[in-house]
Formats: C-alpha cells, structure tokens, sequence
C-alpha cells in the first residue's frame, strides 16, 4: 500500500482533533494545555507539508517554517504567563483558574 | 520575476514607522533605566502612533489599492480607514492609561512599547493581501496582547486573565491556522485574489470546510458568540487601561479582517459564509442584552456589552453588500470612541482609598463629581443607541443596510435586543442621577486623559450630526473599495 496524501491529512486531522479534546477535557495542569496547543500546531504543519509536496509548491513549506516559529514564540510567552500565575496562586491545576466565573 | 528587486516599500510606511519606533523605545527604554524613563517612552511612543497616522493618510492616494511586498500587503481606502480608527484608539488608550499606571505601580516602559507592537500587528492584519501575512499581523498582535493582559503581574487577577487569554487565544489561533492549511491545500494558493478565482462554481469541499475554520478563529478575535467566553474574564482581570485597549483597536482590527477575508477571498461563497455570520449575529445580541443584565462589574457589563455591539456590526457584514460595510465601518468608528469613553469614565472613578469597578458604587456619582457622570450618561445614551446620540447612527445605518438586504427579522431582532439593552444602560444612569452619594470620589490628574474624555464626550454628544456625513461619506468610500 503505498501512503498517499489522505493519509497524512487523517493522521493531521486525528492529531488535532486530539489537541482539542486535550485543552478541553483536561482537568489536570496547564502544562498538559500548552501541549494540546503544540499539537495542533504540529497537525497544521504535516497537513501544510503534505500539500505542499502534493502540489509541487513550495508555498506550504514556508509557510509551515513560519508556524514553526510562531510556535515557538507562542510557547514562550505562555510559559512565561504561566510562571507569573504559579507565583500568584502557588498551583497550576486546571480547576483553581476560576477567580473570575461568568 | 526578479528576486533582487526591492518592493514599493511607500505604502508601508506606516508600519516602517510603527516596527522602528517600538524597537528604538524598548531599547531606550532598557538603557536608560530610571524612573521618568517611563514618560518619555510613553509620549514618544503616542508622538509614533500619530506620525504613524500622518503617514496612513499620506499614503492614502485616492481611489488607488496598491499591492506590494509580492502580492502579500494591500494598501486601499478600506485598510486606510480602519488604520486611522486603530491608531487613534491606541494613542488614545496610552493617553487614559498614563495616570491609572503611575497610581498602581504598573508604570513601567514596556506598556506602550507592547501597546505599539499589538498595533503594529493590527495595522498588518489590516493590509494583508494574503492568509500568511494575515497570520503572521494576526500573531504579532495577539501575542503583545497576551502579555498586556498579564501585564499586572502582581495580581492574581490579572494573571489568571491573561492565561485564559492565553490558551482561549491560542486555541482560535490553530482553529485558524488548520482553516489555512485546508483552504491551501483545496485551492493551491494563500493569495486572497486567487483563492476567490478559485471558489467560483462548484467550490471543493475543502475550500468550505477551511472557511468555516477560519471563521471560527477569527470570531474568537471578534468575541462573537459562540466564542465570546473569554471576554468577560479578561476584560475584568486586565488592568482597566488594558480593557480600554481590547474593546477599541484590536475589536476594529479583527473586524476589518473578518471582512476582508469574506469579501476578498469568498465573494463566491457568500451563501455558505452568510448563514454562520447570521448565526453569530443572533446569539451575540441576544447574549449581550440579556447576560449583561445580571452584572455587577462595570468591566465585565462593558464586556458583554461590546459581545453586544458586535452582534449589531455583524448585521452589516450579513448583508453582503456596500451599504452593509459602509455601516459596519461607520458603527466601529462611532464605537470605538463610545467605550474608549466609558473606560475612560471607569478609570476615572477614584476615592480616597482605591479605585472602584462596582456599578453600585456610581451612586450620585452627580453630585460628587458632575461633569465625569454627564459625559458617562452621554455614553450610556450612545451606547444604548438612543437619538439623537451618535450610537443611534451606527445602528441606523446597519438595521438599513440588513432591511436592505432581505434580512427583516434580522433586524427586528436587533431592534428588540437594543431595546433590552437599554435596560441596563439606562440602569446605570439612574444609578448616577437619582441615588445618594455613597463614596466620596476624588478629582483624578492627567490632562491628557481628560482631554480624551472630553473630546469622545463632545463626539457622542448630537454635535455628532455636524461630522455625520463627512465620516459617512469616507466610510462609503472606504466600503467601496472593499465590495464594490
């Protein structure tokens, strides 16, 4: 059998279907989100890829190198705020981020 | 095409300006590293944002859209009249926020250099041609935002908003992204022009499945319902300057965005896109009357609020056509300078031993201090969209455009969720007017503040009407450009 494009866009979408179910039915620590996020960012990237070698265009590739970074800026700030919030509240469970309700 | 031939680099002048300005204040900014460095950061970065705005109007050249950078940045009345909105709006949230931020110890260099970056971020949104320049403005923005919301680090409050900023935000922005990826790989192309080309007639499948997501990302930005659950948290825990800032330019950004992308590259899909925003039309008025009645909070009412206005915008880009954007674009404008002043009123509220956000609190907030609660009735009155304020205009012109366009119940819809708004708008006028003083509140400083305040009071108040039809006049321009 040989792989083709539809199975790089079902392992792509599989994977982000994961991140969001990760974000939403965690109930344990941040940590585990910021994962999710980094999931379904990877998913973006092998669906991009995988068009992109499809379609013999390098367009996907540059754009999947720009996620990469954003990413990984993403990643940074969010740790970041999450130092802050540890320092504050002294846990990062899921459940304790509800100071405010609405 | 030659790859060694520098782009017409005019039309980005602007966000030349903006990038540059940011940078060399951080640097002064870490250099210099004592107390009045602040202030100087501060006004050098408004005197940036109004060069910056010297430059949108000068490279406006009439009727003109200029595309450059390759095909990715698009300069045309429309980019140009929401650039001018969203500079305006962050020079005005840097000149409000200066005393609140030396009272509360916020008062650090970074604050208007993030505030320029987001701005820088939005500017680019705006101008994007196609979906990796938007991604990249998009991105820019929202990060300095994540980080405005934090930027209170000290409490708890404000950690907690700017992390569920954070992770809601991130959320939308890979929601979006996978919408990219699909509308892609579907149509072999991210430029807006081609993708449209590309929609005509049978559309691929894909391409609608991309345009869905793409939409629910950039709801997400709009706060539009079903997506609208971070705005209430953040709007509260945020510092109060760094709310003015969320429900004014980066509100208009995303809104300019959304439309440029439904009008840009899915002219062709206008049935399937239509539905979607009708939906989010709906449940955002409807949860902005209703939920906003049960609140306490000035902060979190304003939140609600703006989910609210959002609903009656999204009217105008339901109905698909010229007029519906010319209303659109005349409603950000008018609310924009509605909720900078009710922001402004709300960092104005200062008694002797704190600040206040309770809407109890604003009790005969007439005899204590009389001008603040006139100008904050004049923007209760508008925002509730009473005649003959300026935010009855607003909702004029997009009730128009929808009954225009066949979307009657649409707008009997809103006309009903206006009316139910206006509770708890006039709610708090009367708390103002007719109860007894409870706190005694005292005279705030910072004369740049108040002249913000004054001059978004006077163009609420029905002086509106003299500027009514220049501002409708270059907004249907604007619009134009976009749809036309």
């Amino acid at each position: 059998m040989e792989i083709g494009l539809g199975h790089y866009l079902t392992v792509a979408a599989i994977l982000f279907t994961i991140g969001i179910f990760g974000i939403f039915l965690n109930r344990k620590n941040v940590i585990v989100i910021l994962m999710s996020i980094e999931l379904m960012l990877l998913a973006v990237n092998i669906n991009l890829v995988a068009f992109s070698s499809y379609l013999h265009d390098m367009v996907g590739q540059i754009f999947a190198l720009f996620v990469l970074t954003v990413a990984a800026a993403e990643a940074a700030i969010g740790l970041a705020i999450l130092v802050i919030y540890f320092r504050n509240r002294k846990t990062i469970a899921v459940d304790d981020v509800n100071m405010m309700k609405g | 095409m030659n790859m060694t031939s520098v782009p017409n680099l005019i039309p980005v002048l602007p966000e030349i300006i903006l990038a540059l300005g940011a940078m060399a204040w951080l640097m002064l900014g870490v250099i210099k590293r004592d107390s009045d460095t602040t202030g100087v950061v501060s006004t050098l970065s408004i005197a940036t944002l109004l060069g910056a705005l010297v430059a949108v109007v000068m490279v406006t050249d009439g009727d003109q859209t200029v595309v450059t950078m390759n095909g990715m940045f698009i300069m045309d009345p429309f980019a140009s009249f929401i650039k001018v909105l969203i500079l305006v709006g962050a020079a005005a949230t840097l000149m409000v926020a200066r005393p609140f931020m030396t009272m509360h110890h916020l008062n650090r260099f970074e604050f208007p250099a993030m505030v320029l970056l987001a701005t820088l971020g939005m500017l680019m949104m705006v101008s994007s041609n196609d979906f990796l320049s938007l991604y990249m403005g998009l991105e820019l923005q929202s990060l300095s935002l994540y980080v405005l919301a934090a930027f209170s680090r000290d409490r708890a409050r404000s950690t907690e908003a700017g992390l569920k900023y954070f992770v809601l935000g991130a959320l939308s922005s890979g929601t979006l992204l996978y919408g990219i990826s699909l509308i892609y790989g579907f149509s072999g192309n991210i430029e807006y022009s081609v993708v449209a080309t590309l929609g005509e007639g049978d559309a691929p499948i894909g391409l609608v499945i991309g345009l869905v997501f793409v939409l629910a990302g950039l709801s997400f930005k709009i706060s539009a319902v079903p997506f609208h659950m971070w705005t209430p948290d953040v709007y509260e825990g945020a510092p109060t300057p760094v709310s003015a800032f969320f429900a004014a330019a980066p509100k208009v950004a995303a809104f300019a965005l959304l439309m440029r992308v439904l009008f840009d590259s899915f002219p062709s899909l206008g049935d399937e896109w239509r539905q979607i925003v009708i939906l989010m039309s709906v449940l955002s008025m409807f949860i902005g009357a209703f939920v906003a009645l049960m609140q306490t909070n000035l902060k979190r009412l304003m939140a609600y609020s703006s989910i609210g206005h959002v609903g009656y915008a999204l009217l105008g880009v339901a109905a698909g056509t010229s007029e519906g954007v010319q209303g659109v674009l005349v409603y950000l404008a008018i609310y924009l300078t509605m909720s900078l002043g009710a922001f402004a009123v709300i960092l104005n509220l200062r008694h002797k031993d704190g600040i206040t956000e309770e809407i109890a609190d604003l009790a005969g907030l007439m005899k204590t201090r009389p001008g603040l609660a006139i100008c904050m009735g004049i923007f209760m009155f508008s925002l509730a969209g009473i005649p003959p304020m300026a935010g009855f205009m607003g909702k004029l012109y997009v009730f128009m455009a929808a009954v225009d366009a066949g979307l009657i119940t649409l707008a009997v819809i809103g006309v009903v969720t206006s009316v139910v708004g206006a509770v708890y708008y006039l709610r708090i006028v009367k708390v103002m007017f007719m109860d007894d003083p409870k706190l005694d509140f005292v005279e705030t400083d910072g004369r740049a503040a108040s002249m913000v305040l004054t001059v978004s009071a006077v163009f609420n108040s029905p002086v509106f009407w003299i500027v009514a039809s220049p501002i409708l006049a270059w907004a249907g321009w604007a619009a134009a450009s976009l749809v036309g």
